[in-house]
């Protein structure tokens, strides 16, 4: 159970520190194309445990990572079928059932009518479904997050390019792991202690 | 204009790249980094606030004071300070109403449908034109709100279980358009908020103080730039889209089935949905170079929002002010078809009649001035287009106030006819309106990063990963 839970959070991009307080290595490239063949380079040697981080979308970036198609379209269309039913229902147990009222002799409930609230009621609860999905498959919102005990990573909403390869992985070793992101071009390692005191 | 950069390099012919595909203009100009983005962008935010903003606030919030001292007054005595009399029951509230709704369009049209149509220039306009969607459809949202007369019961617009055991008549556009108008505001802010999770992550790395950084810090939500993130950011901003493209279609077309769905000559045409959106865009891009034209020059944006962009704009004004135009024209032409003798009187009592100066003012601003476009010069001058576009937007009124004020001064029967004249609360109430989005606007522009960085940054060459397989050869001169 325990281990559903810390995959699951992985691909949240959230992992666990090890034994020693140690939550990962980030390692900073110097441009994008840079960071993708990085990343290619560590999903190659094993990794899986890590994640990229860059102040826009970098494209070809989920094929260099090996992640497959975003899983937000189920949410997506769980909200859009919740308010289709919602809409139908609405409509027809107050205009027929609950409280129906003869206007010019026009049926209690018809879908022609009701076609506009259904309509938007579907756009509605897709959309929250969309971005509710998109927050939770990201597990967001995550107030604590031991990467931005970085001084370096505040950049990363800027103009910076990181890789981080979490502790949790089962390759992760400190002196081995630094020494491999040196290799692949990282311009500067740092290790990321989980201290678990909030800044400020 | 000196601010756009000359890309052509001399060997290729000017206008084409290497391999074969045609130039575009670059969507930055003037060879700005990333951080450079950031820095223009995010500086304003930071900076003290600017005398110049503080003016202007204050200006702005005379309008909406004036618009609480008007809502108030009306509340106190009821609609009969409004000019509505017995045939014309809609008056400035439902004009109002609809202009607001209308100029609201431009926004979601630009964040949405631009999107799927792979139309990258809108990264540099998207998030002012989202702020003006949901500023403007507050402003809207109030005028059905206040006209329903009994304020106190204006819940019973929404399927709230109450006391009564009633609830409300699904069968009436009316109430389509409380559904349209409602769903359409709140997906425009989820939209607007998810495309600014990561600007405000971008000015919370930046943030000083320790207050602004925890504020900013709670609304961005802990966002990282992280690669699993974007990608299911992407896909739900790309279905965002996808949703808010027939969303903003829908809305103005519900908007006008509260006329076409009457029995009002000049209101029963199936002419109007279409009509109706397409003079939304047309209001609403006429908006959007209103406010871009001058904040761009304040907050020094001409590089992010070029000459370009804007000119793009004043394309799409062209091109929806002559489906406008067309669609007058139309109406008359099926009057006359129709061979229903109300209809036709109806449309002749509109050009000729008591409110023909409404008519032809509506005329001469959405179909004859923006003809002027055509002429790239026109389309490329700035202080022309800030004109034409008041113009337009002023036009656009107008329109609504022709379509709801001369249909029903005179219909079926002329023993019910009358004039309908707006009073001084009238007036009033509609420039307090301004007041109300100009205040929302000016906050938008002082404390929000008012255009989208990271998509900003997405667009510029650099940021494809291809682009250093190219520069170790050749650095090319962006």
């Amino acid at each position: 159970m325990k281990a559903i839970i810390t995959g699951i959070k992985a691909t949240m991009g959230i992992y666990e520190s090890n034994e020693d307080q140690v939550y990962g290595l980030l390692a900073e490239f110097p441009d994008p194309g840079a960071l993708v063949n990085a990343a290619r380079a560590t999903r190659d040697t094993g990794y899986r445990h890590f994640d990229t981080h860059s102040p826009f979308p970098v494209h070809g970036m989920d094929g260099a990572m090996g992640l497959g198609n975003s899983k937000v379209g189920f949410a997506c269309l769980g909200g859009g079928l919740t308010g289709l039913a919602v809409g139908i229902l609405l409509q027809w147990w107050t205009g027929a059932i609950d409280y129906p009222l003869n206007i010019s002799g026009k049926p209690f409930f018809a879908y022609e009518p009701s076609i506009p609230v259904i309509f938007e009621l579907t756009i509605l609860f897709s959309a929250l479904g969309a971005v509710a999905g998109m927050f939770a498959l990201n597990g967001l919102p995550r107030p604590y997050n031991p990467l931005f005990y970085s001084e370096r990573f505040s950049r990363v909403t800027d103009d910076a390019f990181f890789l981080h390869i979490a502790a949790s992985d089962k390759l992760f070793d400190l002196e081995k792991t630094g020494q491999f992101l040196r290799d692949i071009g990282a311009l500067y390692v740092e290790p990321i202690e989980d201290r678990g005191d909030a800044e400020e | 204009m000196s601010e756009e950069s000359n890309i052509a390099s001399d060997q290729i012919l000017p206008g084409h790249s290497g391999d074969g595909f045609v130039d575009e203009p670059p969507l930055v100009a003037g060879n700005l980094s990333f951080h450079d983005v950031t820095e223009m962008v995010s500086l304003h935010t930071e900076k003290k606030t600017p005398t110049a903003w503080l003016g202007a606030f204050a200006l702005a919030n005379v309008g909406l004071l004036l618009l609480g001292v008007m809502v108030a007054y009306l509340f106190w005595n009821g609609t009969g300070v409004w000019g509505l009399n017995n045939p014309v029951g809609w008056g400035y509230a439902i004009v109002n109403f609809v202009f607001w709704v209308g100029i609201g369009h431009a926004g979601t049209l630009i964040s949405a449908i631009l999107y799927l149509f792979r139309q990258q220039w809108r990264t540099a306009i998207n998030r002012s034109a989202e702020a003006m969607t949901i500023f403007a459809v507050i402003c809207a949202l109030l005028f059905p709100g206040i006209h329903v007369g009994r304020v106190w019961v204006a819940y019973w617009m929404l399927p709230i279980p109450n006391q009564m055991e009633m609830w409300p008549q699904f069968k009436s556009p009316l109430l389509w358009d409380v559904f349209a108008v409602s769903v359409y505001f709140t997906v425009s802010l989820i939209f607007w908020y998810v495309g600014l999770v990561p600007d405000l992550a971008t000015l919370r790395d930046r943030a000083k103080s320790g207050i602004r950084r925890r504020i900013l810090g709670f609304l961005s939500m802990g966002w990282s730039g992280a690669n699993r993130h974007w990608r299911n950011y992407e896909k739900a901003y790309l279905l965002l889209a996808a949703l808010a493209t027939p969303l903003v279609l829908s809305v103005h077309s519900v908007v006008s089935f509260d006329f076409a769905v009457s029995v009002i000559p000049g209101w029963h045409t199936t002419i109007f949905p279409p009509y109706f959106v397409a003079g939304a865009i047309f209001s609403g891009f006429a908006m959007v170079v209103t406010l871009l034209v001058v904040a761009r020059k304040v907050y020094s944006l001409q590089n992010i929002i070029t000459i370009n962009h804007l000119e793009k704009m004043n394309i799409i004004i062209l091109l929806t002010g002559t489906m406008v135009g067309f669609a007058y024209i139309t109406e008359f032409f099926i009057a006359w078809y129709s061979g229903v003798e109300y209809e036709q009187y109806a449309f002749l009592n509109r050009a000729t009649g008591p409110y023909a100066w409404a008519y032809w003012t509506m005329m001469t601003c959405n179909l004859v001035f923006p003809q002027f476009f055509w002429n790239k010069k026109l389309r490329r001058n700035i202080p022309f287009m800030f004109g034409l576009s008041i113009i337009v937007n002023i036009g656009m009124w107008f329109e609504r106030f022709v379509i709801t004020v001369t249909s029903l001064h005179r219909d079926y029967l002329p023993s019910s006819w009358d004039y309908y004249t707006p009073t001084w609360v009238d007036v009033l109430t509609l420039v307090g309106s301004f007041g109300l989005f100009f205040t929302l606007f000016l906050l938008f522009l002082r404390f929000a990063p008012m255009v989208a960085m990271a998509e900003v940054k997405l667009v510029m060459p650099e940021s494809d990963p291809h682009y250093y397989d190219r520069a170790h050869a050749e650095p090319k001169s962006h």
